[in-house]
């Protein structure tokens, strides 16, 4: 479904992402993990558009989808949440989920039409799968920081992507945060046929979701395979000693 | 100043303000009678208001809406007077055509600039849109042949309302009077017709953008796409305003396209409240009304008029219009509690 291959990026010499192949199969639920510096953010940036690559490929189904405008890949189908929480903060709820589904279902280029109510009930749907229903009129900015990242997880699924790509999504929850989200991100990828492909510093969370991992040290991705290969690699524990992986066992 | 204080209390866009009463209607309706019941020089004020305000509304498009500060604003008003002007004094074509054509023009003109200005973000937007402004501005300056350079295009002929001789009521208003009314009607459409849009689909992607333009490429906007689109309609209702001035003060001049007038209409708008729809026009009416009378009252007019809206935009964040809505919902909630 997703296919990286050979993706290199320099910032001014330095080597963010190094010659970096990676893929995802339909429906898999992938994980990229790595100290902090190892460019995941980078790789994400690079597969969805924000960064183009000095050189390398990204394929979605067999097209080439290599150094295309976010929109445009945002279209082709791939979604995506950010680290940093990333909403239309000054909008309401409903207004943020609004927008992404009039941009997705081509009504952006309607002058004339009233907005009020349009896509109500989509968003309704919507808010109550991913657990924020009844928040439609709150001030986006306004939520608790695991609501935000709720509702960015809805702008995501509003434009029904095949691929989902999260950049931490459980950064900065609490642990009982962390579980709702894990389950909440289980159910929207079974029930949706989601491929899904996350990055994570949390090790329980990896180990317990994805089913395949790729490890990503320097800009280089140093194992990638089943969860039961990565750890018990060599070079992925003299990486990761003394970082949690080792004992997750 | 009745019309004037009409104007704040319609201003109802967000949230609290009471609905039950058509304001806009109301407003309208008070703006209409200003040729029976005020003087010249009221007509000439409220003339002047709602030209403003629908230059001011139009600017808020990008402003307020959209996001995008434009400096030179100012240059697609001038656009659209100097195409009106140029059409009925040097070719005799009738308003019906010429004035439609100041839109059209304009909006080509918008549709070039902008496809540079969108481009760039912030503040170099804003210099780019400046510097095209400039460009404008020096091009009229010294056209002699096509906008009369510095002495301008004077003497630009009222459109044929001999017409309203025939409805009755208004056969004996003089042609300034009609003009007034006439220019009344082709604003209130051009404001439901910016309402409209505000409110539409394509709106709602405007305030995404103007929120977290990151963002909203990543809901698959076009965000360039978008921006140009808003500058295009932002310039052409900026031309329309343009058109009806310059026939309304009886000639075009370079000094209408002076980047001072974008700074105006700037001011205007953000004292009005630019995250309100009808902010803009109170902002216009209370800068045109503040001018007017501290004009006559000590030549240092400047200098009050920039103390007076420091103090306001200290005192109302949220412009004219921010304040009045606060109160009213404050209001609201004691009576309830």
């Amino acid at each position: 479904m997703l296919e990286v291959s050979g993706l290199n990026k320099s910032f001014a010499g330095f080597r963010a992402v190094s010659n970096v192949s990676l893929t995802v199969d339909t429906r898999q639920i992938a994980a990229v993990i790595g100290p902090n510096g190892a460019g995941k953010s980078t790789l994400f940036n690079l597969i969805t558009g924000h960064l183009r690559p000095d050189s390398g490929t990204v394929r979605l189904d067999g097209r080439d989808i290599t150094g295309a405008a976010p929109h445009r890949i945002c279209r082709m189908g791939i979604g995506r949440s950010f680290q940093r929480t990333n909403i239309f903060q000054k909008l309401t709820v409903f207004e943020n989920l609004q927008a992404a589904f009039i941009v997705h279902r081509r009504r952006g280029r309607n002058f004339w039409a009233r907005s009020d109510a349009l896509y109500r009930d989509e968003t309704e749907a919507l808010l109550a799968s991913i657990g924020l229903a009844g928040a439609e009129n709150t001030i986006a900015g306004t939520l608790s920081y695991g609501n935000q990242k709720q509702l960015e997880l809805g702008l995501a699924l509003a434009s029904d992507p095949q691929v989902l790509l999260l950049d931490e999504p459980t950064a900065g929850m609490s642990a009982s945060e962390t579980h709702e989200t894990i389950a909440l991100l289980e159910r929207i990828a079974a029930e949706r046929s989601l491929t899904l492909l996350f990055t994570e510093h949390d090790m329980e969370v990896v180990f317990q979701i994805a089913r395949k991992i790729a490890v990503l040290h320097q800009g280089q991705v140093i194992a990638e395979g089943a969860p039961a290969d990565v750890r018990n690699d060599p070079e992925v524990r003299r990486v990761y000693l003394g970082h949690g992986l080792v004992h997750t066992q | 100043m009745g019309p004037v204080r009409a104007a704040i209390v319609t201003a109802s866009d967000r949230a609290a303000l009471p609905r039950r009463l058509p304001w806009t209607l109301i407003v309208f309706l008070i703006l209409a009678t200003v040729p029976w019941l005020g003087s010249r020089y009221n007509v000439f004020l409220a003339e002047q208001i709602i030209i403003d305000a629908l230059f001011a509304v139009s600017l808020n498009l990008l402003l307020g809406t959209t996001g995008l500060v434009s400096f030179g604003h100012v240059a697609y008003f001038g656009v659209g007077a100097y195409v009106c002007g140029i059409l009925m004094k040097t070719y005799g074509v009738p308003f019906t055509l010429a004035f439609p054509a100041a839109g059209l023009g304009t909006a080509a003109f918008a549709l070039i600039s902008g496809y540079f200005c969108v481009r760039l973000i912030k503040l170099y937007f804003a210099m780019l849109t400046l510097a095209f402004s400039q460009i404008v501005w020096a091009i009229c300056y010294k056209w002699n042949d096509v906008t009369g350079g510095d002495q301008g295009l004077p003497e630009i002929p009222y459109p044929h309302l001999d017409w309203m001789s025939a409805v009755p009521g208004l056969t004996d208003l003089s042609i300034g009077d009609r003009f007034y009314l006439l220019s009344l009607v082709l604003i209130a459409v051009s404001l439901a017709v910016l309402h409209r849009i505000v409110r539409s689909p394509f709106g709602r992607v405007l305030t995404a953008i103007r929120d977290n333009p990151e963002r909203a490429g990543f809901i698959g906007v076009n965000v360039r796409a978008y921006q140009l689109a808003a500058f295009v309609v932002a310039g052409a209702f900026a031309g329309l305003a343009g058109a009806l001035y310059g026939i309304f003060s009886r000639g075009v001049f370079a000094d209408y396209v002076f980047w001072s007038k974008s700074a105006e209409v700037m001011i205007m708008t953000i004292l009005g409240g630019m995250g309100y729809f009808w902010g803009p026009p109170v902002g216009a009416a209370a800068l045109v009304w503040l001018n007017q009378e501290i004009t006559d009252y000590t030549e240092y007019w400047s200098f009050v008029l920039g103390a007076i809206l420091l103090l306001l935009l200290f005192a109302f964040p949220g412009g004219i219009v921010g304040g009045i809505d606060t109160l009213w919902t404050r209001l609201r909630n004691t009576r309830r509690a």
